[in-house]
């Protein structure tokens, strides 16, 4: 068994696990005890296919589950239990984590151990949007910002932890647009347009507070600038996002 | 005697007074003095002298004397006779040019008074003659004027018939000339009747005469001296020269269209051939017609009575439109066939036609000096030369890429012994040599465009903006650039795409940008510049920074290198941690045999890379390097070992221990950069196999012997991996993470004995 994942939305009766080779949808609505397995899907192929890790896609009603076996990333319906998508060779090597942005919705983010991590739209598999390769051993874990999906934390097994602000594929390419019924009537200014330049992608911070692997790095669901990492040598260090940034993605 | 002497002492006295020069031969003033006893004065008496002597001298002074008197004498004895022999033939010839000259002047004496007696007799003459032709004089020339009248109405009278006749004959020039010989006079006594009648005549005749000449000029003429005629004549005989300007050029031009139109079917010839065939027949048609249309038109127009009709301008007009359209068709001929002109193999041929094609040019610019045909002829020139240049880059990047095939294929065939051919240093070696072989005979044939005996090589694009816009940056400029561009590329596209890319081949041409960097691209640089002296101020691409554009492409490739190379360890190591049971393993025997094939890959690779790369420095090691032994790891294991129950608080302490540790010793970077050297490569390659290797640990459940095996690897790598690094510690602080985060796993931790381990890799 690999992990277990609870539905996004909706209110908590359906649960995934992934194990070996096939993913299995659980259903708690009968009795709270119990769980019955309402479907299941099944990878297929030659040899001993595994899967190493999975995310169900908070967006399309919550009926999508995103895999990684090896180095491929496959998309599932969940209704029909059958494979949607499949990015093939999506890393060079295994592939460690996915998430999905929470803003867009076919945006997906995975990595892996040749270093890198990627951007995809599932939409068009055959290149990602974006590769970032700031890190120099295994990338394990790869998380968006719930709210603000530009910024992005990867963890590493080359102990750093790096927070990117990936502007460009984010929701908010050109920054925090004013509304118009937000400008108050009583001005007698022209409204000018706010003719903004798509901010550019940028590594924000690296932490190196860690003295061997990051393994996982997770944001706070309280405080949408507060995230936390976890090493091997057992140690948690909790974040903050840079000031500035955050000002200056608020205004 | 004495007054001989005397006498031969004045003569010699009287030589160096009237010379002025004294024993040393320098011009001395003496004056005249007045005493008859000295010597050299003018008014020497030798009585006086002597008798002085004699009274006042003794006798030994008066021998004395003597004897020098006498070498006198002899001395001016010599000098005389010198004198005279080499003098002799003067005096000859004096007195022999006297003698002429008597001569002469004898004769002319003679010739004198002949001529005074012919003017004589002629002045009696030509009294005589005036005399008798007083009265006659006037008659005489009354009648002349009558005769020479006579003759001229003999002239106008028979002047029809003699117009009729040259017509027959096609004497066209001398009927003109008759013609206008009388026209001036027919039209002033046009009122008389018999002048009228001969008037019409000639009119008539006259007007045949220019239709014939018309139809001859429609006719197109045979030759170009034919039609110059016509044309002469009938421009004498006033027709608006407009007309026959626009006549004369466009038969011109039909004559020269049809030249125009004959090189065009055979594409195979040599374009040597093309342009001379094309010179000759074309250019030199054309320059004929505008020599024969200035003279006809432009200078002839500008005597005689034609002056006033402002010819010249509008001739000139017409004439340079009727150049520019002409010369826009063979230049579009010409530059089809320099397009075609493919070949980069010899550039001799095509620089040979361009010259020659200019310089034709340059005759039509002598004749019609403001005309825009040789700048179009030159600017084609240009564009050829720049197009060549580009075929040139295009093949240098081919012959690059073909080069670097033959490498990989060299690579991919059965190696043979280092000693043999193929080895890493002699392909290196071979692919650098032949590149720059290369780059050097292409400059080579784009010099043949800066010759000294090329015309255009004068021009100031070629002087300038040729060599440095030209041939030093998109040729040589983009040919380095293009060299370091494709070598990053084998750096991408090998990455995910699981790319053939032989890291040997990633090796080499890392070194190759190394090298470049170094030494070749200055070397290029410099020969560009002594070659074509750069005079032209755009700017160029500095050679620093192309230098550090190939450091940049040799990092990235080593770097890509490293990558690769670990990436084939970290497989093997993979396979290995994630492929086993751990927890049912029996008790180890021996070392794994992926650990030799480990410590195998890693000597030849360290090979592979000696090849190519320096040593390197390295931190000194301490003797016993091979036997150390895992201070960590025991030092933090005691208490669990003393302990009887596992207890929670026993893994705190390892943990702390162990994180203290950790503290005082140094980050290791995975991935960092790494520097041109054999060691700094193998660590790089050796940091990513032992931190894979203790990742796939981290992620499997162990057993006893699972943990004894995994330390009796652990030994087995230290032995034989240390040897390969900057700084063995690193080696030691990973095999230590190694085997303790394996401990942390393992369900029984149990370790070896260090003696038993030892025995088991001495053994395997």
């Amino acid at each position: 068994m690999y992990s277990v994942l609870w539905e996004p939305m909706g209110d908590g009766k359906r649960v995934i696990s992934l194990a070996d080779n096939q993913a299995l949808l659980w259903d708690l609505q009968e009795s709270p005890t119990k769980a019955t397995v309402s479907s299941t899907a099944t990878l297929e192929g030659k040899g001993q296919l595994k899967f190493t890790s999975g995310k169900w896609s908070p967006h399309h009603n919550c009926s999508q589950l995103a895999t990684a076996n090896d180095t491929a990333i496959r998309g599932w319906d969940l209704r029909t239990m059958s494979q949607i998508y499949c990015v093939e060779n999506a890393h060079g090597q295994l592939v460690r984590d996915l998430d999905f942005n929470p803003n867009r919705q076919y945006y997906l983010a995975s990595c892996g151990d040749d270093c890198k991590v990627k951007f995809w739209d599932v939409r068009n598999v055959q290149e990602p949007v974006k590769t970032l390769e700031e890190h120099s051993h295994w990338v394990w874990s790869v998380r968006y910002n719930q709210s603000h999906d530009q910024l992005v934390l990867t963890a590493s097994s080359d102990s750093r932890l790096i927070l990117s602000n990936m502007v460009s594929i984010s929701s908010e390419p050109f920054g925090h647009m004013v509304d118009d019924e937000e400008l108050s009537e009583g001005e007698d200014n022209p409204q000018e347009e706010k003719v903004k330049e798509p901010l550019k992608d940028s590594v924000v911070s690296t932490y190196e507070e860690h003295e061997d692997s990051v393994y996982a790095a997770e944001w706070s669901s309280a405080d949408p600038w507060l995230f936390a990492s976890l090493s091997y040598d057992g140690r948690l260090v909790i974040n903050r996002v840079p000031r500035a940034l955050k000002y200056r993605i608020l205004l | 005697m004495a007054t001989n002497s005397g006498r031969r002492r004045k003569v010699h006295g009287m030589l160096k007074l009237y010379y002025g020069l004294d024993e040393e031969g320098k011009i001395s003033e003496k004056s005249q003095s007045l005493d008859p006893c000295d010597i050299n004065g003018p008014h020497f008496d030798p009585e006086l002298y002597l008798n002085k002597l004699r009274r006042e001298c003794s006798l030994a002074e008066l021998m004395d004397q003597e004897t020098c008197m006498v070498k006198q004498i002899r001395s001016l004895d010599s000098d005389m006779q010198t004198l005279v022999y080499e003098n002799y033939n003067k005096f000859i010839s004096a007195t022999d040019t006297i003698r002429k000259m008597k001569n002469d002047f004898k004769k002319m004496e003679d010739e004198m008074d002949c001529l005074s007696a012919n003017m004589a007799a002629i002045t009696d003459f030509s009294a005589n003659i005036s005399g008798t032709l007083q009265d006659q004089h006037a008659q005489i020339t009354k009648l002349s004027a009558v005769h020479t009248l006579l003759r001229k109405l003999q002239f106008l009278f028979e002047l029809p018939a003699r117009l009729n006749k040259c017509l027959e004959l096609k004497a066209y020039a001398q009927a003109v000339s008759f013609h206008r010989r009388a026209r001036c006079v027919l039209q002033q006594y046009s009122h008389l009747p018999s002048f009228k009648g001969i008037q019409d005549d000639c009119h008539a005749i006259m007007d045949m005469l220019a239709q014939e000449l018309r139809q001859r000029f429609r006719d197109g003429g045979t030759s170009a001296k034919d039609l110059s005629e016509c044309v002469e004549l009938l421009l004498q005989l006033d027709e608006p020269a407009e007309e026959l300007c626009d006549k004369f050029l466009s038969h011109a031009r039909s004559r020269l269209e049809a030249d125009l139109s004959l090189p065009s079917p055979t594409p195979n010839t040599d374009i040597l051939e093309f342009i001379d065939r094309g010179c000759n027949e074309f250019v030199s048609s054309l320059c004929l017609v505008i020599a024969s249309y200035q003279e006809l038109f432009i200078s002839h127009a500008q005597t005689g009575e034609l002056a006033s009709k402002n010819i010249p301008q509008m001739a000139n007009r017409k004439l340079h439109v009727f150049v520019d359209d002409l010369a826009a068709q063979y230049f579009s001929l010409v530059e089809r066939r320099i397009q075609e002109e493919k070949g980069v193999s010899d550039n001799s041929l095509l620089v040979r036609a361009l010259d020659r094609f200019h310089r034709r040019l340059q005759a039509v610019s002598k004749l019609l000096p403001s005309s825009t045909v040789p700048n179009q002829g030159t600017e084609i020139v240009i564009r050829a030369a720049t197009e060549r240049v580009k075929q040139y880059l295009a093949a240098l990047q081919s012959f690059y890429m073909d080069s670097l095939t033959d490498v990989r294929q060299a690579l991919a065939a059965p190696r043979l012994s280092v000693a043999g051919g193929t080895g890493l240093p002699e392909l290196l070696s071979i692919l650098s040599a032949s590149i720059l072989n290369q780059i050097k005979s292409v400059l080579a044939s784009v010099h043949l465009f800066t010759a000294k005996d090329i015309t255009f090589s004068n021009k100031p694009y070629f002087k300038g903006e040729f060599c440095s816009q030209g041939v030093r940056e998109s040729l040589v400029v983009n040919f380095i650039k293009f060299v370091c561009q494709s070598s990053r590329q084998f750096c991408e596209s090998a990455g995910d795409k699981g790319g053939s890319t032989p890291p040997a081949l990633l090796l080499l041409l890392s070194r190759l940008c190394l090298d470049f960097e170094t030494s070749t691209i200055s070397y290029i640089l410099t020969l560009t510049d002594e070659q074509f002296l750069v005079q032209h101020h755009s700017p160029v691409t500095p050679v620093t920074i192309l230098c550090t554009e190939a450091r940049e492409a040799a990092q990235k490739l080593l770097n890509h290198y490293v990558k690769v190379q670990g990436l084939n360890i970290s497989q093997m190591l993979r396979k290995s941690v994630e492929t086993r049971d751990w927890v049912n393993t029996i008790e180890p025997r021996n070392v794994r045999a992926v650990m030799k094939r480990v410590v195998e890959d890693a000597t030849s690779i360290d090979v592979q890379v000696g090849l190519l790369y320096e040593e390197g420095v390295r931190k000194p090691h301490s003797s016993d390097s091979s036997k150390r032994t895992f201070s960590v790891y025991s030092s933090s294991r005691q208490p669990v070992r003393y302990a009887a129950s596992y207890t929670p608080s026993a893994p705190m302490d390892t943990n702390l221990l162990s994180n203290i540790h950790k503290l005082f010793s140094e980050r290791i970077d995975i991935f960092s950069s790494v520097e041109f050297n054999k060691v700094s490569v193998m660590t790089g390659i050796i940091k990513i196999s032992l931190k894979t290797f203790l990742e796939c640990v981290r992620l499997r459940t162990f057993g006893r012997y699972g943990l004894q095996q995994i330390q009796v690897d652990c030994h087995y790598l230290q032995m034989y991996l240390w040897r390969f690094v900057s700084d063995e510690n690193l080696v030691h602080f990973l095999l230590d993470e190694i085997v303790g985060s394996c401990a942390h796993r393992c369900l029984d931790p149990s370790p070896m004995e260090q003696s038993v381990i030892e025995v088991i890799c001495e053994r395997g």
